[in-house]
């Protein structure tokens, strides 16, 4: 509304900041034009299945959002494999779009619709767990029929039991995201392991000389201070004080101020990343695997030694959604393991399925060892997740994290 | 008159009213409370961003100014018959979105770009020298982005001037400079005053450039207000910034415009 207001901001502009902080719509063709990725957030939907069409006439389509190239695809036949198989099993159509590039601004988008109890255009969508935290408490989201998604019995038992919707009732884990450090292996190639280390310098972030002026940061406050408390020696999913967070802010301050951080970005440090602009950042593991696919494994990806973060991406059926039935259908599928392991050999983010791994292993076996994709517990020690925050928590620390990084 | 009070009025009137607003139980939820002290802590809190919004405003202006006048000058006296094709060269830009243009500088200008090779094949950048997220990369944005606001109304005083005068001033022993200074400069100010207003006015508010080609002590006023509204969901506080924004430049503006003495040209 502000926006319309203000002549002075040019008028296509409203889609560059979603674009700019979006996570991990990655580029598809490594080294190419940024402005790919502006594409490909913007131009993929599209409606799979197209064999049963005879089934649509009686079933509504469901109609998914979700965050950019966050399902298997299909360059090949432009299609999701996963979902052209789903509408041949159930006969239901979908209309997939790569809708979220944000978690605030997609929110901040559909929350009036979503207010005035007006179909907001999604029966499904995948908000990280704070948000959709907010979701439920706002309730805009729809209770599930446990008895219509049975493959609830799946999901790995310790995400059935979230602060954000204990015992599941409202979402279902669409993917772990780890954030952590990653490094460009030709110019670190020792590669990084923690914030920053007096005794041995070249492995620390915010130390080693050579990333100075290098470094980009996330701009999901709970990643870039998560990671950077923990280093601090905070334990981040416990309550902790304001000054211990006041601290954590200054540290980061300090970095920006002496030179060392170049941006704070959302999911597009990546082309940096491939450009060379940026050498090292805190990052996503699965923006990385995926990097890494495209451009000769030339980046490494490492938890600091104090600790990464974990959160999930959680599907749910929003409030004025007039299919419920089907986007039922539709997640219950994603929680067979076989499907599981398709999308997660694509995506490579944490699968939250268990038996996927089993599944995986037939699949693509080299997968099926990748910790990042089945953290084993050497893994899981070092993750933590940022604890709840109440409404006023939240717009105190937001505030502070954006006076850190320009914008307040 | 209808038309102005839904498009223009209307938004005014909502947008005020969230100025004063405060925070109720939810996030996004807003109760009127007619705060007004909003504005002094959205101001206070966001000095230094307003600041060099002006700055950088100001600086993309001059620098647009000194592009374009030549080049508006050289399309209206000297292209004879490539007039038209200068001038749809000089709108082509517009063909590829806002957002395209400016990702394609951060390429132009980034570690891969030709720029940065030569700046350092001439030692005039040391090896760790860069040029993205600086904030000549900002302004030299804005001044990219918003140099066709100027050329065009310069190009159109420039072109309205009677060449009879620039001969009249000849035949009166004017040299070439002289006649610049005295005839045709003066001449073209309602093209230099409306071309300043049109660049300036956007580049103030603009917060893709200092998005995309910044870094955080690059920050603008759009960025801020972007950011409490979208990322903090402070509706009130990027309201209130919203209003002194269109109230500083308005009133630059009216300044400038009287100091100028061309009203004809708003």
């Amino acid at each position: 509304m502000v926006k319309k207001m203000d002549q002075s901001i040019p008028p296509d502009a409203d889609a560059i900041v979603s674009a700019q902080i979006s996570r991990r719509s990655l580029l598809a063709g490594a080294g190419g034009i940024g402005a790919a990725s502006l594409l490909a957030t913007t131009g993929a939907s599209l409606v799979s299945g197209l064999a049963s069409e005879s089934a649509s006439a009686a079933t509504p389509t469901v109609r998914f959002g979700n965050w950019s190239l966050y399902l298997d695809y299909d360059n090949k036949t432009k299609k999701y494999p996963t979902l052209v198989d789903f509408t041949k099993k159930t006969g239901i159509q979908v209309k997939y779009m790569e809708a979220i590039d944000d978690n605030d601004s997609f929110t901040a988008k559909v929350t009036p619709q979503l207010k005035l109890k007006k179909d907001i255009g999604y029966d499904v969508v995948a908000p990280t767990e704070w948000m959709a935290e907010r979701w439920i408490k706002s309730g805009f989201a729809q209770k599930f029929d446990e008895a219509q998604i049975p493959n609830k019995k799946n999901v790995l038992p310790f995400l059935l039991n979230r602060p954000l919707d204990p015992g599941r009732h409202y979402t279902l884990p669409w993917a772990g995201i780890i954030a952590g450090l990653a490094w460009n292996k030709k110019i670190i190639p020792g590669g990084l392991t923690s914030i920053e280390d007096k005794v041995h310098p070249e492995r620390g972030l915010f130390s080693n000389p050579k990333l100075k002026g290098k470094i980009e940061v996330l701009s999901e406050m709970r990643d870039t201070v998560g990671l950077i408390m923990m280093w601090q020696g905070v334990d981040i999913t416990k309550p902790f004080t304001q000054a211990q967070w006041d601290n954590a802010l200054a540290y980061l301050q300090k970095k920006i101020k002496d030179g060392w951080i170049r941006q704070i970005k959302g999911q597009s440090y990546a082309e940096d990343l491939i450009s060379g602009d940026a050498v090292a950042v805190i990052g996503w593991s699965g923006d990385i695997n995926q990097l890494n696919l495209q451009n000769n494994n030339q980046f490494g990806f490492g938890l600091p030694e104090s600790g990464g973060t974990f959160s999930t991406d959680n599907m749910l059926i929003p409030s004025t959604s007039p299919n419920k039935a089907g986007a039922q259908a539709l997640i219950n599928y994603y929680y067979d393991p076989v499907v599981a392991a398709r999308v997660s050999n694509y995506i490579a983010y944490v699968c939250p399925v268990s038996g996927a791994q089993d599944a995986m292993a037939k699949l693509n076996p080299a997968q099926a060892k990748n910790p990042l994709i089945f953290p084993d517990d050497a893994m899981w020690k070092k993750l933590f997740v940022f604890r709840g925050l109440t409404p006023a928590e939240q717009i105190k620390f937001s505030t502070g994290f954006q006076k850190i990084a320009g914008n307040a | 008159m209808v038309w102005l009070a839904i498009f223009f009025l209307a938004p005014i009137v909502k947008l005020v009213s969230t100025s004063t607003q405060t925070q109720g139980v939810n996030i996004g939820e807003y109760v009127q409370s007619y705060r007004f002290a909003n504005f002094l802590d959205a101001f206070t809190s966001a000095a230094p961003q307003f600041f060099r919004s002006f700055v950088y405003a100001g600086l993309a202006t001059l620098f647009a100014l000194i592009i374009a006048y030549p080049l508006a000058y050289a399309i209206a006296f000297k292209s004879g018959k490539w007039k038209n094709t200068l001038l749809v060269l000089v709108v082509a830009p517009f063909f590829t979105s806002f957002l395209l243009r400016t990702i394609a500088w951060e390429q132009i200008l980034g570690e891969q770009g030709l720029v940065i090779k030569t700046l350092r094949l001439l030692h005039i950048l040391g090896p760790t020298g860069h040029l993205t997220a600086t904030p000549f990369a900002v302004v030299a944005g804005l001044t990219y982005n918003f140099l066709p606001f100027m050329t065009l109304p310069l190009y159109a005083s420039l072109d309205r001037i009677d060449p009879r005068t620039l001969e009249a001033s000849g035949d009166l022993y004017a040299n070439g400079f002289t006649t610049f200074r005295k005839v045709t400069f003066p001449l073209s100010l309602p093209g230099v005053v409306a071309g300043t207003l049109l660049t300036f006015i956007p580049a103030a508010g603009d917060y893709v450039n200092a998005e995309l080609l910044g870094n955080p002590r690059t920050r603008m006023i759009g960025n801020v207000i972007e950011a409490r509204y979208l990322r903090i969901v402070d509706y009130p506080g990027a309201a209130a910034l919203s209003f002194i924004l269109m109230a500083t430049i308005l009133i630059l503006v009216l300044v400038y415009i009287r100091k100028m003495g061309t009203d004809e040209v708003v």
